[in-house]
């Protein structure tokens, strides 16, 4: 195997042929519907992810943890339970936690969206979530990480000096199944240390 | 069952403003869902286990948002998110029982998406019928938790009429307790209903949690000023602190006179498929004061007439225990 392709290449490639395929299928389906009731949506869609403008074709009932995954190859964000209990697909908007798995795309034109990817610096120096994280061993296995480091930069704007119960409780909305819990909080802890 | 990642096709329609959103909901009748903040809504969607051709997305009207105050209380837009009502000052001055609900609801991130008209209107959790199944509330004509293998530990002790869901909303109860009104609009007009009659019981209509019909919105809720600043009292139980629907719960405002109670309201949530006013609870603590005597002396009123299933005779004491905790609370 070339040692270029690593693993997350080859599988991000994968996902993004998929994308290809699906989005063929999608527009197939929209003249359809949209043949069907006139004042539906428009489907050509410009967001602002991470500080840049994409414009991309959203299907009308699609939601954002979709549109991120498998339109704009932003696959930091995790899909688990797809249904707003489990917190693995939480992404920022305009620096307000939330689920993507539970809003459609098509809700958040305007609004700055802000995924896993987007937290580190333009030179690649991590945000203090991030870096408070490893320093804290705060992720067992990983899964669930993207989305605790979320919640928590958001937590961290919204409240910059959180009491640990506070921390407990702006976290409180993303599982962890490992049960890292306690050193995700202290890596929280840490990074309000790292902010201020 | 089968689980889908993605959505059924369907139109999208967002409005901005409130009377396109009601002639929309008037032309598209059944075959449209009208979304909030949409958290009770894509489950079902996902699942297949409701559908719909088209969703009305209110999002956009901005006139359902925010707290406004009134010459006799205040108003709130149904799509006022539940952490905005869980943080505004004035709800929390003078209605912090609300603010108390909202902020025990669900998660987070849920609330920064999710609507007070959305927790108002949701829909109830009973496993069996989410799961699609045929029940009655579905249109069918049985039900899958009462039965000897039934897993009804979750359900309720009143009003059971045929299905004997519960009604899960956390603020339902609050809004009950503050003597709330509900504003619906459709486009033949408006009406306001109490918010003890916006929720229905099965023995009403087995097929909808509340007032609302085909082609109506709810767009705002009214506070009036009977119980601003009163006492309050809420407890929340629930299996975790975070997304779980309430066991039981207990929203409960009252008006002082020095030490004694003058006049109260005591509704508990989950124990009917709407929030329960316990009126023999209210009697019995006029003109007594806050302390154990009191408590001990309401003593089942709260549980009378329960009738249990096989695995909820837990909400019994519970109820019994949160109104004297009510009590108390200092």
């Amino acid at each position: 195997m070339n040692p270029k392709v690593t693993r997350r290449r080859f599988i991000k490639g994968v996902i993004f042929s998929a994308t290809a395929a699906t989005a063929g299928a999608g527009i197939y389906i929209a003249n359809a519907a949209s043949s069907r009731s006139a004042g539906a949506v428009e489907r050509l869609v410009s967001l602002t992810v991470n500080g840049r403008t994409r414009r991309v074709d959203v299907r009308p009932q699609e939601t954002l943890a979709h549109t991120l995954r498998y339109r704009l190859n932003l696959t930091g964000t995790k899909l688990a339970c797809n249904r707003g209990e489990c917190g693995a697909c939480t992404v920022m908007l305009d620096n307000i936690a939330n689920y993507s798995c539970s809003l459609l795309t098509h809700q958040i034109k305007g609004r700055e969206i802000t995924t896993v990817e987007g937290l580190r610096l333009e030179d690649g120096t991590l945000h203090p979530v991030q870096q408070a994280f490893i320093e804290e061993l705060a992720p067992q296995c990983g899964f669930c990480t993207p989305g605790q480091v979320v919640s928590a930069a958001a937590l961290l704007i919204a409240n910059p000096n959180p009491t640990r119960e506070e921390a407990r409780q702006g976290l409180s909305g993303n599982l962890c199944r490992c049960g890292a819990y306690d050193h995700y909080l202290n890596g929280v802890m840490r990074a309000a240390e790292l902010i201020s | 069952m089968p689980s889908h990642d993605v959505m059924p096709d369907m139109d999208l329609f967002q409005p901005l403003q409130i009377e396109d959103a009601l002639a929309l909901a008037d032309r598209l009748g059944d075959s449209a869902w009208v979304l909030g903040g949409g958290q009770d809504t894509y489950g079902w969607l996902k699942d297949r286990a409701k559908t719909a051709e088209a969703m009305i997305d209110l999002n956009g009207i901005e006139s359902l948002r925010g707290v406004r105050e009134t010459a006799d209380g205040i108003e709130i837009g149904a799509l006022t998110t539940l952490t905005d009502l869980a943080d505004n000052a004035l709800i929390k001055e003078r209605y912090g029982l609300l603010s108390s609900a909202a902020s025990r609801v669900a998660s987070p991130q849920i609330r920064n998406a999710g609507t007070l008209g959305g927790n108002v209107s949701q829909d109830v959790r009973c496993w069996y019928y989410r799961r699609g199944l045929d029940c009655y509330r579905a249109g069918g004509n049985l039900c899958y938790a009462d039965t000897p293998e039934g897993m009804n530990r979750e359900h309720a002790i009143f009003g059971a009429s045929r299905c004997v869901a519960v009604n899960p909303s956390d603020t339902g109860p609050a809004l009950v307790a503050l003597e709330a009104s509900m504003v619906i609009n459709s486009v033949d007009g408006q009406r306001i209903v109490q918010a003890e009659d916006y929720f229905v019981g099965p023995a009403n209509d087995i097929e909808n949690t509340t007032a609302l019909r085909t082609g109506e919105i709810l767009t705002s809720v009214r506070i009036p000023n009977t119980w601003a600043n009163a006492t309050f009292y809420f407890e929340k139980v629930a299996d975790r602190n975070v997304w779980d629907f309430a066991l039981v719960s207990m929203a409960v405002a009252m008006k002082m006179n020095g030490a004694t109670i003058a006049d109260s309201r005591f509704v508990a949530g989950a124990v009917e498929c709407k929030p329960r006013r316990l009126n023999d609870v209210e009697n019995a603590v006029r003109g007594k004061s806050r302390d154990e005597t009191t408590a001990a002396s309401i003593g089942t009123l709260a549980s009378n007439g329960a009738r249990v299933l096989a695995h909820n005779q837990y909400k019994v004491p519970m109820i019994d225990n949160l109104v004297k905790r009510a009590i108390v609370a200092g």
